[in-house]
């Protein structure tokens, strides 16, 4: 079953498109600075329209998680990280840790993790692996 | 809002519950409505404001026959009926209708005929870019996700988030209308299914058929009508983020604080004030961050407070300080999916000196909801007595 998949709107494409080449994109405010995510033409702290675009480190740590036991079949069917990370850069993002164990034991909060992007056919996501 | 100047004069739940294979959803809503209708002793051409989630105010009021001048279709998920008192309030105050009815119905387990809520929005919304690539199979898979962070800020157990259900389930062995009875132990808790680590089944919430309606009018009004008015005294709202993994602090809920405070500030009380606590308990970690956000426990010391038997409906041979969920929640009671609802429900029938597990002489109840996961918070503080 194909993975259920995003469909990028006008002010996410550039972040989907990203991934595809292999960048995390955060955006910042040009007047507050504070980056964020996710992606949009104005900054959600100070709402100023003077926002810009750069490529995040990919690195971050293990903020939380869960072990889904229930698999969606686009997923596959053995249980799996549904995992929220903290990137060096500030925001957190949903993504699921892979390249190891899906087991509490593996999975350590604060554990350093860094982006994997993985190539699902018409988007790649950016899933996280232990650094 | 002004306090004690809108009452409930008229509360019900569906005549069954639990599972109710010959009624749509609809059809919940309106037998829900009709129970209330006759609890008021009102007729639907006697309601002039109407509101509802999960179905629109449209239908509601045509489904009964009834003609609003006010119609509030809010729906930011379980707590919508919290929010629904709170602007009914306003709007009774200001003179845009007399009578208001809420309605919630939800074929949750049949789905017969379900609507009911649902987030999200395809795969071009925020959570359907962000959140749903990853997996998440609805909210025991994402309203769980801040918890692991939790325990760990606070040096908690899955111990802690079991306690939850087994105190629950002693208040719902005193319901009869309660899905489940028996008592459980934080063992049978851990070693059931397991449906998302660290959650297992019995920290997750029913799914049942079920439904409930609350009628308001003003305080003037209350006073001549069959049951004793339980006034509305002090309200709150928020909403945060449609996504759990965007929430700002994964310890604690900007909403839960935001509508709390709110609340407390309208009603003028303190926590010492109030007699009997329900907090939307979808999963088992609902308590531990109502808890500690409306003000009732310092930030990682709701376990701690559960534990000790605060909440219970027995502590050392005397009632817990702080009866907590006393239709058994969320937990062992029901759930049809948005179960604001039935929360405000047991602070109705506590007040009114009528639940199965009665709380001795209480006079200020909180209903305290949650809508999506972590998204909105509705908070409504209730009094018996007179203003």
């Amino acid at each position: 079953m194909d993975r259920v998949l995003p469909q990028p709107t006008p002010e996410t494409q550039e972040f989907w498109d990203g991934c595809k080449q292999g960048e995390l994109r955060l955006q910042r405010c040009t007047d507050c600075s504070k980056p964020y995510f996710p992606p949009r033409p104005f900054c959600p702290v100070c709402g100023s329209r003077s926002v810009e675009t750069f490529k995040a480190t990919g690195k971050g740590k293990l903020w939380s998680y869960v072990i889904n036991h229930r698999p969606r079949p686009d997923i596959g069917t053995e249980p799996h990280s549904i995992a929220v990370v903290m990137l060096d850069e500030g925001p957190k993002m949903m993504t699921n840790i892979v390249d190891c164990p899906q087991t509490p034991e593996a999975l350590q909060l604060d554990m350093p993790v860094e982006v994997k992007f993985t190539d699902f056919g018409a988007q790649t996501l950016p899933l996280f692996k232990p650094a | 809002m002004k306090q004690k100047t809108v009452a409930v004069v008229g509360a019900a739940e569906t005549t069954e519950m639990g599972r109710i294979p010959d009624m749509s959803a609809i059809q919940l809503h309106a037998d829900a409505a009709l129970n209330a209708l006759a609890d008021a002793g009102l007729k639907p051409s006697d309601i002039d404001g109407v509101a509802t989630a999960g179905t629109s105010p449209t239908e509601l009021a045509y489904y009964l026959g009834i003609t609003p001048t006010y119609a509030d279709g809010t729906s930011v998920g379980g707590c919508s009926f919290m929010l629904h008192v709170r602007h009914a309030a306003a709007a009774i105050n200001e003179g845009l209708c007399k009578t208001v009815l809420i309605t919630h119905g939800e074929s949750g387990r049949s789905r017969v005929g379900a609507g009911g809520f649902r987030g999200g929005g395809g795969n071009s919304s925020l959570p359907g870019q962000f959140e749903q690539p990853y997996g998440p199979v609805g909210p025991p898979s994402m309203f769980t996700i801040p918890v692991m962070r939790y325990l760990k800020t606070y040096n908690l157990t899955r111990e802690d988030l079991a306690m939850v259900s087994v105190i629950q389930r002693e208040w719902a062995a005193k319901n009869p209308r309660a899905s489940f009875h028996d008592p459980i132990t934080v063992d049978d808790v851990l070693s059931s299914r397991m449906i998302a680590y660290p959650f297992t089944m019995l920290m997750c919430c029913l799914v049942t058929d079920g439904g409930g309606a609350l009628i308001l009018t003003s305080a003037d009004r209350a006073k001549d009508f069959p049951q004793k008015p339980i006034y509305v005294l002090g309200t709150g709202e928020s909403v945060e983020t449609p996504m759990v993994s965007q929430m700002e602090d994964f310890t604690s809920s900007k909403a839960f604080r935001v509508s709390g405070k709110k609340a407390f500030d309208e009603a003028g009380i303190k926590h010492g004030d109030v007699d009997h606590l329900m907090i939307y308990d979808a999963f088992a970690h609902l308590p531990l961050y109502g808890l500690e956000d409306l003000g009732f426990c310092k930030p990682g010391e709701a376990a701690a407070f559960i534990r000790e038997r605060h909440t219970a409906i027995e502590n050392a041979g005397k009632p817990g300080s702080l009866p907590l969920n006393t239709n058994g929640g969320g937990l062992s009671y029901m759930h049809s999916g948005m179960y604001g609802m039935y929360a405000m429900q047991e602070s109705v029938r506590q007040l009114r000196g009528i639940a199965p597990a009665q709380v001795p002489n209480a006079k200020i109840s909180i209903s305290h909801g949650v809508g999506g996961m972590f998204a909105a918070s509705g908070t409504i503080i209730w009094s018996n007595e007179a203003p």
